[in-house]
């Protein structure tokens, strides 16, 4: 497929994968075990995000790094279809109440799964500046755009080894800074990420090598505002799933 | 004693195609070389300095994590220059060792299959390793810059499964990476000489 048909086909896509997405999944899960976990469909093609994140990194990205959790947990609820048919959240906010055999692998995979998954949906061309309600909330609980980007960036550069950069929001609105290692995600401790950086090489090893202070720096490039301000609403509201 | 990083023991091109010139470039001149940087900036006033870097990375263990991360990939990638060899690996292992891996790990082909189902089980940024603890051979994984030293053993072999030890020639795919290790790459000789120390 051409990548100009391609970015018609996810520019038409776009708008009705965003409304669908949250029911499909709650249908799919309703579903389980045969194939309850799906790659979610990105609203933009990978070469939508250069020259900050190459097309490459972002196919390797989806199509390996994220299907292979997918892929992991299939096969984990082929036994355990308890892990598909509640919603994540639960899940990772109850990692201890599953078996010995599969609790590291959920945690990896179903971790791995609601990050990127969170990735893929807070990212996109054109998107736009911080405003409204999550520009006042940035203003008032992380000190302001220019101090959040540098702590976040100075954050993400701290954690050694694989791991990402966070910032969560509560149910009252406020927000809070975190890294947590490898595919940890604050649902563990029953908090809810409103958008985050990866910070595995595999992010950005192509186009920036070891240079990850540069990634993270151009990143914010590659933020869509206002999918970010849509989940900060959505968490308000008690109805943001992953 | 301040950390310096030796040149590579072998010329930048001589591990292809399983390891790229682009790969050791990248490793060695730029992430072992923070690992150096940073740790001397880190070792600067500290309790450890003058202590020997086996010292320094036993003693941080747990206590000091950002001097203790550097100073273990110090030690982690000075060996792993050396666990690398052209034209290594194969199936004639020197001295005592072959013996030691029939008795203690089930023979050099299940040693393989277990050395290389470590490091792809060793989920984020980490190492497996070979290593003799009390007389006997194991097989471990670990992550970050922790290595089977802090653990009270003695590490005999160790590849590196950072993702930038393999991302540039086979992105997401660490097993083919840790087969050509162990197929191709691996410094028997090395790794028997610090067998014959400890063993
Ligand atoms: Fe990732
Ligand atoms: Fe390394």
């Amino acid at each position: 497929m051409s990548s100009l048909s391609r970015r018609r086909l996810f520019t038409a896509a776009a708008g009705v994968a965003v409304a669908a997405a949250a029911p499909r999944m709650v249908f799919a899960q309703a579903m389980a075990p045969a194939g309850a976990f799906k790659l979610p469909a990105l609203a933009y093609p990978y070469n939508a995000l250069e020259p900050h994140i190459d097309a490459k990194t972002m196919e390797i990205h989806n199509t390996r790094h994220h299907q292979a959790f997918v892929t992991n947990l299939n096969n984990f609820a082929k036994d355990n279809p308890q892990i598909a048919e509640k919603p994540i959240a639960d899940v990772l906010a109850n990692l201890s109440a599953l078996p010995d055999t599969i609790r590291t692998g959920v945690r990896n995979s179903m971790g791995g799964h609601a990050n990127h998954t969170m990735f893929w949906e807070i990212m996109g061309p054109n998107g736009g500046k911080a405003g409204g309600e999550v520009l006042a909330a940035i203003d008032r609980d992380l000190g302001g755009m220019e101090k959040m980007t540098n702590d976040f960036n100075a954050a993400g550069g701290r954690v050694f080894g694989s791991g990402w950069v966070f910032v969560n929001v509560a149910k009252d609105g406020k927000l809070s800074m975190e890294t947590r290692p490898n595919q940890d995600n604050p649902m563990m401790d029953g908090k809810l990420a409103l958008f985050g950086n990866d910070v595995w090489e595999h992010a950005y090893y192509l186009n920036y090598q070891n240079r990850r202070p540069d990634y993270l720096k151009a990143w914010w490039n590659t933020v869509n505002w206002t999918k970010i301000s849509e989940r900060y609403a959505a968490a308000k509201a008690g109805k943001l799933a992953v | 004693m301040t950390f310096t990083l030796p040149a590579l023991p072998y010329a930048y091109d001589a591990l292809a195609p399983h390891m790229s010139k682009e790969t050791l470039e990248f490793h060695h001149d730029k992430h072992h070389q923070a690992y150096v940087t940073n740790g001397n900036n880190l070792l600067k006033g500290s309790e450890f300095e003058g202590k020997s870097l086996e010292e320094i990375v036993k003693g941080s263990f747990g206590k000091n994590a950002p001097l203790f991360n550097n100073a273990g990939q110090h030690y982690n990638h000075l060996h792993f220059w050396n666990w690398m060899k052209p034209n290594g690996g194969g199936d004639k292992l020197p001295g005592k060792l072959a013996k030691q891996i029939d008795s203690d790990l089930g023979g050099l082909e299940k040693f393989k299959t277990d050395f290389a189902a470590a490091g792809v089980g060793q989920f984020g940024s980490g190492w497996a390793w070979l290593s003799v603890k009390n007389g006997k051979l194991e097989i471990s994984k670990t992550a970050n810059g922790e290595s089977p030293l802090v653990h009270g053993a003695t590490p005999i072999l160790g590849v590196d499964v950072w993702e930038h030890s393999y991302y540039i020639d086979y992105r997401n795919r660490r097993p083919d990476y840790l087969k050509a290790f162990v197929d191709h790459l691996v410094n028997w000789e090395y790794v028997e000489s610090l067998y014959s120390k400890v063993a």
